[in-house]
């Protein structure tokens, strides 16, 4: 599914923030990214969605290098995927319906299985009853429902998110693990970068850790090896 | 496929408007402050056009022959006469005719002329149209020259000083009319961006859900063309209601001779098109310069 071989990135101001990351993730995996602040986890997400491009070196998604990918191309990798945020990224204008219809639209579905399948996701995030609310309206744990029915509802084989319950009190984050779990058992790849000690140690799956741009351990059911 | 979203980007953008209502209130106002100085330029512009053309066209030279030449000399002097460079068309009018001319010009008191009926002072006349009138000066200096010329009429400083007039209104009016047209461009580009900025969230998810960028930049698109032409539809009902009751209510009143100004059917209609063209071009040239630099093209 995600291979990346000898990935190094250094930003312009000449921060190296991946040094040398050789990963292979299976199909069908759920991993955890931790490691302390500033040691790589975001530019290691972005590689795969294609939001930074590698100094050197090959990130290969179901085996195509998108590092080679022309910007033209980017739009349809990222159709295959779905990205969730620690701040959600939802647009505060249009209802939870339409947010999570919003990338179907750009794909041009019909709208009768638009509808289909929208109501479908936001049945599985438990959000079905409240299709008209404003997502200013609703909890943050919600919001990230709402986020979370948006990355799959165009049924992605591969779902990346970076700090999901970063912004969620514990018995949230808990229940959005638990959705996570839920999506990764329907076949989907789930890679997650965190923070949160307590998921990492209590829902086991596999632990990826990054310090100073190098992965420095790589444990299936790990936990999680931090204070903080 | 595209016109399945065309529908969609259509709505969008007539929505989007709604949603960042001051900022629409703040776009649309500022292109129709500028399209309404840019239209009085263009009314202003197209009026002297039409007047100096008017003056340009009653431009001759009325030559008076010398009494004292023969037939034949008077038909050499038409041959010469058509030979001096700018010198469009000539034509005879005899004495009589002219003293019909100068009874008609007179009116009610041409019966004063009657006296002359026997014996016609006025000359033999040739009547000198020019290609190009503005050189009115440099033709009567040629046409002198000639053999049984007695003498020239042509307004003399009254022409020269008019064209001077109009040649230099119409480079200033062009120079304002180029320099607006920047100035609006940047000032819309300038209010889109700010829309955009407000929109850059949009934008950013737009771009992680998969959307390509010609199908970010639509609703963009049209909503620069529908800014344009809101914009333009205020100053062309002020420029056309002003217009109309200046060309009804104060030019028929005075009459006067050469003030001549277009007739509002087909000008204001013109003027309309024009207007709701620079403002959706300006429109669409200004979204898609602001929008560029956050699609990483």
């Amino acid at each position: 599914m995600i291979e990346m071989i000898d990935v190094y990135k250094s930003y312009p101001n000449g921060v190296n923030a991946l040094n040398g990351i050789n990963i292979k993730i299976e199909p069908g995996e759920f991993v955890y990214i931790v490691g302390p602040s500033g040691s790589g986890k975001t530019t290691f997400i972005k590689m795969m969605y294609r939001e930074e491009k590698p100094t050197s070196g090959a990130v290969l998604i179901n085996g195509k290098d998108v590092a080679s990918y022309k910007n033209s191309k980017i739009p349809l990798l990222r159709r295959n995927m779905g990205v969730i945020f620690q701040d959600y990224k939802l647009l505060t204008n249009l209802n939870v319906y339409e947010n999570v219809a919003y990338s179907l639209l750009v794909t041009e579905e019909t709208r009768t299985r638009m509808k289909r399948r929208v109501m479908d996701v936001l049945e599985l995030v438990g959000l079905k009853h409240k299709i008209r609310m404003k997502p200013q309206e609703l909890s943050g744990g919600e919001q990230q429902r709402v986020s979370i029915a948006r990355s799959i509802v165009r049924n992605p084989k591969l779902v990346i998110a970076d700090e999901p319950t970063g912004n969620l009190d514990p018995e949230t984050s808990i229940g959005i693990l638990k959705l996570f779990e839920e999506i990764n058992a329907l076949g989907t790849t789930i890679v997650m970068a965190t923070h949160n000690k307590d998921l990492v140690n209590n829902f086991r799956h596999r632990v990826i850790a990054i310090e100073n741009g190098e992965i420095v351990r790589d444990e299936v059911k790990g936990e999680y090896g931090y204070d903080i | 496929m595209i016109f399945k979203s065309l529908f969609y980007h259509f709505k969008e953008s007539w929505k989007n408007l709604f949603r960042n209502a001051w900022m629409t209130f703040a776009s649309v106002s500022s292109v129709a402050m500028t399209l309404l100085i840019l239209g009085g330029f263009i009314v202003m512009t197209m009026n002297l056009n039409y007047i100096t053309q008017g003056v340009e066209n009653k431009v001759e030279i009325r030559v008076h022959i010398d009494r004292t030449a023969e037939k034949d000399e008077v038909t050499a002097m038409r041959s010469k006469l058509e030979h001096v460079k700018n010198v469009k068309s000539v034509e005879f009018s005899s004495k009589d005719d002219e003293l019909e001319l100068m009874r008609e010009s007179w009116g009610k008191n041409s019966s004063v002329l009657d006296m002359f009926e026997q014996n016609n002072p006025l000359h033999d006349v040739y009547v000198v149209k020019l290609v190009n009138p503005q050189d009115v000066e440099k033709a009567a200096k040629d046409i002198e020259s000639i053999d049984f010329v007695d003498k020239l009429q042509y307004g003399k400083g009254f022409v020269n000083n008019l064209f001077n007039v109009t040649r230099i209104g119409r480079y200033v009016g062009i120079g304002l009319i180029v320099g607006l047209i920047f100035t609006t461009i940047f000032l819309i580009s300038n209010t889109i961006k700010i829309t955009i900025i407000a929109r850059r969230r949009e934008i950013e998810i737009m771009r992680l859900v998969g959307a390509t960028n010609a199908f970010i930049r639509w609703p963009f698109f049209l909503e620069g063309i529908w800014l344009g032409t809101l914009g333009a539809a205020i100053p062309i009902g002020i420029l056309s209601l002003a217009y109309y009751y200046l060309y009804t209510n104060v030019v028929e009143r005075l009459n006067v001779q050469f003030l001549q100004l277009l007739p509002p059917n087909p000008f204001l209609y013109q003027l309309a098109g024009i207007l709701i063209g620079i403002g959706s071009i300006i429109g669409v040239l200004a979204s898609l310069m602001s929008i560029r630099k956050f699609l990483k093209v």
